[in-house]
């Protein structure tokens, strides 16, 4: 343990300093979530027009691609800090990856739930082996091996340490979903944003999907902030600090 | 603005069992993780407590 007073990177890396930083910023991830999402269902409902081809069965994907966008990104989040605990052995990095795994299968869930609420009008079926629902079921699968994996072994370390290693190899997943609509050409269409062109879809949808994108977002980390103060307090349970937080004398 | 009634609000132009099925089942889902994680920290603060007047006691006991 370093003496130094002075301001590190590293400070906030210790679960006993990060802990009261998680329980202050989480209520403002909160508080921006309900806005941000609050404002995504007015445009989706309110603003954005019918559209010409879908009618209003393409409302669907103002949750649909925002749940499978976070799916993908919360898997990779969660994939860089196992990275970082198998590598460091840092505690707080393995916490995280058990905090988010939850949150990433109900938003992998979300997005093969409402593809296929979307499918049924539009491709006449509710699923199909294509290859980007395919990778997705895949992706809900990789979520809960994790956190099976990680609840079957009793040693904390081991248990890091396994899933860390299913995770990184899951990792390989993530650009396979991605790029499925251009590797093959199945059912799923290709992407409906676009950093080289400009999106194929109207200026009010667009911006009706980044807000819900970003309500999500915001979700996300105050789900993910909540579950690791969690995860902390069970697993630092014999240090003298949890045992102060818990006004308990040691 | 899209909707002339409640009626055609809920309706959705004939998909509204797809629309209100994919948003009411998002809504229920980040509803119940929210439910789970008050719950988690409940409980997680509970057992340490008697976690901690176990071992209080276990220490008396000894002494």
């Amino acid at each position: 343990m370093s003496t130094s007073k002075r301001f590190s990177w590293f400070y906030f890396s210790s679960p006993q300093t990060f802990y009261p930083l998680a329980g202050r910023l989480q209520p403002w991830f909160a508080a921006l979530a309900v806005l941000l999402c609050a404002a995504g269902l007015y445009i989706s409902f309110f603003v954005a027009p019918t559209d010409a081809q879908q009618g209003e069965a393409y409302r669907i994907i103002f949750i649909h691609v925002p749940a499978a966008w976070m799916s993908m990104f919360i898997y990779l989040v969660m994939g860089f800090w196992c990275g970082v605990g198998l590598v460091f052995n840092t505690r707080l990095s393995s916490m995280w990856a058990t905090a988010l795994a939850p949150t990433g299968a109900l938003f992998t869930f979300i997005a093969l739930w409402t593809g296929a609420l979307w499918g049924k009008p539009t491709w006449g079926t509710w699923w199909v082996w294509d290859a980007r629902l395919t990778s997705e079921l895949i992706l809900l699968f990789l979520y809960i091996g994790f956190m099976a994996l990680q609840a079957a072994i009793d040693d904390q370390r081991r248990a890091d340490k396994a899933g860390a290693v299913l995770a990184l190899v899951g990792v390989i997943n993530i650009p396979i979903i991605y790029f499925s609509v251009q590797w093959w050409s199945t059912l799923h269409q290709g992407a409906s944003v676009s950093m080289k062109s400009a999106p194929s879809m109207a200026a009010t949808m667009l911006i009706g999907m980044l807000i819900m994108a970003l309500g999500f977002w915001m979700y996300s980390i105050a789900a993910a902030l909540a579950r690791v103060r969690c995860v902390i307090l069970e697993r630092e349970r014999h240090t003298e600090w949890v045992m102060a937080e818990m006004g308990e004398r040691t | 603005m899209n909707w002339q009634s409640w009626q055609e609000f809920l309706t959705m132009g004939g998909y509204g069992l797809y629309v209100w099925g994919s948003y009411v089942v998002t809504l229920v889902i980040l509803a119940a993780e929210i439910v789970a994680l008050v719950m988690r920290r409940r409980g997680v603060i509970a057992s340490l407590t008697k976690y901690y007047a176990a071992r209080r006691r276990n220490h008396e006991a000894k002494a």
